[in-house]
């Protein structure tokens, strides 16, 4: 695999793992993400704006 | 059949049973296999009853026919909605979460037992749901808008299945953990449980949408709350509605890599192109619901907006990397094995006749050309307008659903029976015909019910002449709206038809299908151009070429009937409303 650390030769140092692959292998971060944009954008702000339609008298 | 003792040196690890597919050479936890075995049995059970339900409402929509009395009509269409578009989507997809993670992995599954406590209660749940609407009394239809009111049993049924596929997606999440763990593959996972990563990513969301607003609706239904408001519900019952079609694009995306990967070894363009698709879907898919609240006065344009016409739009991007990049992964694939002439003979030398392939790229051409434009038309504020709450919704969404996700669950099952079931396929010839014949029949549903949608037809309405009336209406629609929706029937029965075979193929060759050894397993997976299993599905790596001039002449079709086609919807409405 393309960015995998390599180990050809013991002395060689250890690769760095780019950002986004780090983010991209963390399934947790990604459930986290997935779960809290859509709760934020779509769901909190929808309900923000539903609550404050003025009720009739 | 090989079966080995795993020996990593965990108790749970050291009780797992393994086999080594014939075919592909994966290890496959024997616990994992029949997880995915009664999943995929479930799913087609209620697919076969779904899709008779919505051949009854197709009948009963076209005018010339009108099978159902109304109160039929409506139960009917309240049974195929469920039934299809939950039951044997979710059970479809629990099994591919176990494919995808215990398979693709050579992983243990985790917790197998918790697997079939989550079976068990999607079972009872969708059971429940069933019994609630063919009692007759609970014909709410899928969405079950307050204050219409089911009997408890609907709401707590869908609970129940609910909490039943949320535990299978830990325990997708779990078996990626024990793989990591376990050190059953190297450096990041393949693409393929990637894709269905992102499906297990937005089932929770999902779900936990849908307990936010069930439970307090089924909580109502039962008299401990005395109101809720319509407009929340929508609000929030949407965010699981169409967030669970999400889960779909993102499961048949996947198993379109997959089966491009088994038939032809197609290796994605770019694995860092793809996951970053992968990652749009996450972050901005389940924002599509917001195009179901575009005409709802209580909302801002704002809120609108962001949600559908900005965040969507990303999403939208993502669908259109695998639009090109599963095509390009093909082509680059088949020039590889040496189809090399001309710009398409890639394409005409690919296996049609393996229907696996046939039904993976029938599903990807058709949800990329209906679904994928007319959902970015409906999404626009301004265009949805003119076809909110018509026929041309349930258009778009049977393009996706069923010529997308059904089409590619359909394919990926003539590899499941083979290397899970390990059986071969029955009545090879009609195979090859079945995802034909679904598959226009399904476009064809989908293409005449936006037709019949844009000349104004409503959704979900038992009728289209109100002939009980008895009087003469000021409106009518125009004649070709009748056509529209003959039509529509016509393309019903041809994928029923379709429909038919596929269950009959699929249970004749579980029961009878002729034993899968080494000596046929990778015969019996269908005509192939190398006659081997490739092992891309389960490796991590780019196809290495951007040579691909047959997918950039699709590409540019594509852009160019998107472009066409969205304009003509602008002029469509510069004619409702002239400037003057």
């Amino acid at each position: 695999m393309a960015e995998q650390p390599k180990t050809d030769s013991p002395a060689a140092p250890l690769e760095r793992i780019p950002f986004m692959q780090r983010v991209l292998d963390n399934p947790f971060l990604l459930l986290f993400a997935g779960v809290v944009v859509p709760a934020v954008i779509y769901i909190l702000w929808g309900v923000m704006e539903i609550s404050q339609i003025p009720l009739v008298k | 059949m090989t079966t080995a003792v795993a020996e990593t040196g965990m108790i749970g690890a050291l009780a797992t049973k393994f086999r080594i597919c014939p075919a592909t050479g994966l290890r496959v936890d024997l616990a994992a296999e029949r997880l995915i075995k009664a999943n995929a049995v479930a799913a087609v059970v209620f697919l076969a009853i779904g899709g008779g339900f919505g051949l009854l409402v197709a009948l009963t929509r076209w005018p010339a026919v009108h099978l159902l009395s109304s109160d039929l009509f409506y139960l009917a269409l309240t049974a195929h909605g469920l039934d299809v578009l939950l039951m044997w989507i979710i059970f479809f997809e629990m099994a591919v979460l176990y494919f995808a993670s215990a398979v693709i992995l050579s992983s243990r599954i985790a917790a197998p037992r918790w697997g079939w406590v989550g079976f068990v209660l999607m079972i009872v749940g969708a059971l429940m749901t069933n019994v609630a609407v063919l009692q007759g009394d609970s014909s709410v239809m899928f969405t079950s808008y307050v204050p219409m009111q089911a009997r408890p049993h609907f709401y707590l049924g869908l609970i129940l299945f609910a909490v039943g596929a949320l535990i299978g997606c830990f325990i997708f999440l779990g078996t990626l953990v024990i793989a990591k763990e376990e050190k059953t593959y190297e450096g990041s996972i393949p693409l393929v449980t990637f894709g269905a990563l992102t499906a297990c990513i937005i089932a929770v969301f999902t779900i936990a949408s849908g307990a936010i607003i069930l439970i307090p609706t089924f909580l109502w239904s039962v008299g401990y709350i005395g109101h809720i408001d319509s407009l929340m519900y929508k609000l929030v019952w949407w965010a699981m509605g169409h967030s669970s079609q999400q889960i779909n694009v993102s499961a048949h995306v996947a198993i379109w890599y997959l089966i491009a990967a088994v038939t032809v070894g197609a290796k994605p363009l770019s694995e860092k192109v793809s996951r970053t698709a992968f990652l749009l879907y996450i972050l901005f898919l389940q924002l599509a619901a917001a195009h179901h609240m575009l005409v709802e006065p209580g909302l801002s344009s704002e809120w609108k907006i962001v949600n559908t016409s900005y965040m969507m739009y990303l999403a939208v991007l993502g669908s259109m990397i695998h639009g090109m990049t599963v095509p390009g992964s093909i082509e680059a694939a088949q020039r590889k094995s040496g189809f090399t002439r001309g710009v398409f003979e890639w394409l005409r030398k690919a296996p049609w006749g393996n229907p696996a392939f046939a039904g993976m790229f029938l599903s990807l051409v058709m949800f990329g050309f209906l679904g994928g434009i007319s959902g970015v038309v409906l999404g626009t504020e301004q265009l949805n307008i003119m076809m909110h709450n018509t026929l041309y919704v349930p258009g778009h969404f049977h393009a996706t659903v069923v010529a997308g996700t059904t089409l590619a669950f359909m394919a990926v099952t003539y590899l499941v029976v083979p290397l899970i079931f390990q059986r071969e396929i029955v009545w090879p010839k009609l195979a090859k015909i079945q995802p034909y014949l679904f598959g226009i029949g399904a476009s064809g549903i989908s293409l005449f019910m936006m037709g019949a949608g844009t000349l104004g037809v409503a959704r979900r309405h038992w009728d289209i002449t109100f002939p009980a009336l008895d009087v003469t209406l000021p409106y009518g629609y125009s004649p070709a709206a009748s056509l529209m929706m003959g039509l529509n029937g016509l393309s019903a029965i041809l994928a029923a038809t379709g429909g038919v075979l596929y269950v009959a193929i699929v249970v004749a060759s579980i029961l009878f299908g002729k034993k899968v050894d080494a000596s046929n397993a990778v015969a019996a997976l269908g005509p192939m151009p190398k006659k081997v299993v490739h092992d891309a599905v389960a490796k991590y790596g780019d196809a290495g070429t951007w040579h691909l001039p047959g997918t950039y002449v699709l590409v540019g079709l594509f852009f160019t009937t998107f472009i066409l086609y969205y304009f003509v919807n602008w002029k469509y409405l510069s004619e409702l409303w002239p400037m003057q």
